[in-house]
């Protein structure tokens, strides 16, 4: 890791209903990092209320980790980290949440719904 | 607080949990199945890429004794044999069941290809194409539980309790992850069925889901665990550079196909320092690979990222192109170019041999307390087969949710008292902070117990570095754990639930660095340093459970039986 690469990620923050900011957060750019790897490094070193979603890390298996990555569809594990700023916002054609979390859940995988019927 | 109620309430819904949710609904049962991801994409399930074993002899004639005997074998005398038997026959069953939900088995003119795998002493192994056996099984289940009109699904349950009334399993305690809402769930028999423990390494193949949280609520719930120090590690997992979308151990077959040259940090060959012949392709036994790979690097002769090299630069790129076809496009993605330059490696935490102690209708010693798949301990002794932990979630899985039913249906119900959810979750409350900046997160102290199981109860151990480590993980229990601010910020609470999974870890690490201490011998994949040779004493299996907050450990003898290897048969398609 050197010093002088690093990446400023610029997050959309918010639950669905409040009112949205941007914070940003300054990290170390490793070679072939991805931008789930610079959520994890915010989420573990200086703020562990950011909410995102992911299960698998790298085998690209889960799917679970789909934001946009700068305006654009994409999954955080495979998407390589740029130097430079990095905006990562949640998928504007599903619900929010909170802060990079959607609602990507299938409507009858949820136990309040499925209770209901 | 939300109510719900079900006959079968399943923990986990990976490979073992959604088979146990299909068992139970067949036998009439009522049942949820919860995920604390979402159904089918948390865990090691979807992941795995390789293979599966069973004995249906469609490659060359097969029969499950002999799977058994190389399970048996494998295991170093530590494998509950009835339990493995089960794993093997069954195993039959379930392959050509998952064949009738379209899995989609490779296949050549009607027949299942089966492929030979390291231990195996024949063609055993089905899979899909290409890697895609973890995927398409985790798809072919998430379609038969959503047919099943006896299944409610819950995507984004974290399970943190189960709830025990005059010592039986009466139901659970979840946070609904999404709304932080908190469920009461009252069951006639729950399965734990929510995975194995590799998480708990810092080099690993696990998903974020797989940290013991099974274990943890096993010991908490009153039951018994077993064998907890057989951690298997992959020899030669992917280390570096970064690399995604593939399988952290493909290497393996890479070096099995066209051999693969390790290389130490200087480019130098080592394995041959080590007692091994590399020979020419390069097919050292995994556990001296491992052994020298550790040695180089504690010796300061590993590659920069702290394992070695794999180098393919010797083989003909029409051989590489031929073996591996789609593959070397996969990796050209990741910016890897095998022709040019060197891969980097290292053992890695791959899956867990111990687990929930059971019986072989998949019971704890706690009635109405199930346990299925990589949660469950036993049937792999010391070391497990390549392939045989797909076919353990399929045929364990299956037992516990049909066993499970099976109680449910002849025990009453009596509605929990909510208070019993607001003790469970009362403990973290006074470390909630509204927007308060992080004092420490679990996430970071997660970290740090994964550096400490790696160096002191990793693949090569000693009675000093045990001890060290288990005076650590109990500070870190006692002190550390209750220390941090967690930010009161529902919805989507993840660092609550990073606490809750923390603590389930910390207790497994616990357990896994006592059992290594009191096994002081070296057998399968506990390898002490101090003390490297077998020793017969020690042919047994070690128990462990909590009795208020301390854990005790014990001896138990191997479930032993008899059996006759059957004349091998090719199926008749
Ligand atoms: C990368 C990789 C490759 C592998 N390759 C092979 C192979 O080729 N062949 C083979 O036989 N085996 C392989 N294995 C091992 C095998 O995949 C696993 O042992 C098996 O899939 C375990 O199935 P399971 O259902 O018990 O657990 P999992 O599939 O891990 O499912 C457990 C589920 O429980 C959920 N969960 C965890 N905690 C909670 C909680 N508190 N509340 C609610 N839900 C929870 C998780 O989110 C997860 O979805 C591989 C493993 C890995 C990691
Ligand atoms: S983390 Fe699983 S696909 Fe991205």
């Amino acid at each position: 890791m050197s010093d002088d690469l690093k990446t400023t990620l610029n997050v959309y923050r918010g639950a669905a209903g409040e009112e949205a900011h941007y914070d940003q957060f300054d990290v170390p750019h490793e070679e072939g990092a991805s931008v789930l790897d610079a959520l994890v490094w915010v989420r573990e070193n200086v703020d562990a209320s950011l909410a995102f979603r992911y299960s698998c890390v790298s085998a690209n298996a889960c799917k679970e980790c789909m934001i946009l990555v700068d305006g654009k569809v994409n999954y955080a594990c495979t998407a390589k980290l740029s130097t430079g700023t990095v905006t990562v916002e949640p998928l504007a054609k599903k619900k929010l949440i909170r802060d990079l979390v959607t609602d990507i859940v299938p409507p009858k995988e949820r136990l309040g719904s499925v209770d209901a019927e | 607080m939300m109510r719900v109620s079900t006959d079968v309430f399943v923990v986990g819904a990976g490979g073992a949990g959604m088979y146990a949710a299909i068992a139970a609904a067949r036998e009439g049962a009522d049942v949820i199945v919860a995920d604390k991801s979402l159904i089918s994409r948390g865990g090691a399930t979807i992941m795995a890429q390789m293979t599966v074993a069973s004995a249906v002899g469609h490659e060359e004639p097969d029969h499950w004794t002999h799977h058994l005997a190389d399970t048996i074998e494998a295991g170093h005398g530590l494998c509950n044999e009835e339990l493995s038997a089960i794993l093997c026959e069954e195993s039959v069953t379930r392959i050509h069941e998952m064949d009738e939900w379209k899995v989609g088995w490779a296949r050549v003119e009607g027949r299942m290809t089966q492929v030979h795998a390291p231990g195996h002493g024949l063609k055993r192994c089905v899979y899909v194409d290409y890697l895609n056996t973890g995927p398409a099984v985790a798809r072919a289940l998430r379609g038969e539980v959503a047919q099943r009109s006896g299944i409610r699904r819950a995507s984004g349950l974290a399970v943190i309790e189960i709830i025990v009334q005059n010592g039986e399993a009466v139901g659970a305690v979840a946070i609904d992850v999404e709304s932080g809402e908190t469920v009461l769930v009252e069951a006639g028999a729950i399965v734990l069925a929510a995975g194995g423990l590799t998480k708990l390494y810092k080099r690993n193949s696990a998903s974020i889901n797989m940290g013991g949280e099974a274990y943890a609520m096993a010991l908490r719930a009153g039951a018994e665990l077993i064998d907890m120090e057989f951690v298997q590690f992959f020899p030669i997992g992917h280390l570096a550079p970064r690399m995604v979308g593939m399988d952290p151990i493909m290497w393996d077959p890479f070096r099995y196909k066209v051999g693969g040259r390790l290389l130490n940090g200087n480019f130098e060959e080592f394995i041959h320092n080590y007692g091994a012949s590399d020979g020419g392709n390069y097919t050292a036994r995994r556990d001296v690979a491992s052994y020298a790979i550790y040695k180089e690097v504690e010796e300061g002769r590993g590659s920069p990222h702290g394992g070695v090299w794999l180098s393919f630069d010797h083989i003909d790129p029409k051989v590489m192109q031929e073996k591996f076809g789609p593959m070397i496009g996969r990796l050209a993605k990741n910016g890897i170019d095998l022709q040019k330059s060197a891969v980097e490696v290292s053992p890695i935490a791959h899956y867990h041999m111990g687990g929930i102690r059971v019986d072989t209708e998949m019971k704890t010693r706690i009635p109405g307390l199930y346990a299925a798949g990589e949660a469950v301990g036993g049937a792999n002794g010391a070391t497990r087969l390549s392939g045989n932990a797909i076919p353990e979630a399929f045929v364990f899985g299956e037992r516990a949710g049909k066993f499970g039913a099976a109680f449910a249906k002849g025990r009453s119900r009596a509605p929990l008292d909510e208070k019993s959810a607001t003790i469970v979750l009362s403990e973290p409350k006074s470390q909630l902070k509204k927007g308060a900046a992080p004092d420490g997160s679990a996430t970071a102290l997660m970290t740090e117990l994964q550096a400490l199981m790696w160096e002191k109860v990793g693949l090569f151990r000693t009675g000093e570095k045990l001890e060290q480590a288990l005076a650590r993980i109990r500070e870190m229990q006692s002190d550390d754990l209750r220390n941090i601010t967690i930010p009161d910020d529902a919805p989507f609470n993840q660092a609550l639930l990073d606490w809750y999974e923390l603590r389930a870890g910390l207790l497994c690490a616990e357990s896994v660095t006592l059992a290594a201490i009191n096994r002081t011998e070296s057998r399968g994949a506990h390898q002490r340093e101090d003390i490297p040779d077998a020793s017969p004493e020690f042919e047994r299996n070690q128990t462990i459970g909590l009795s208020g907050d301390q854990l005790v450990t014990g001896w138990a003898d191997v479930p032993r039986i008899s059996y006759t290897l059957e004349e091998k048969q090719a199926a008749v398609i």
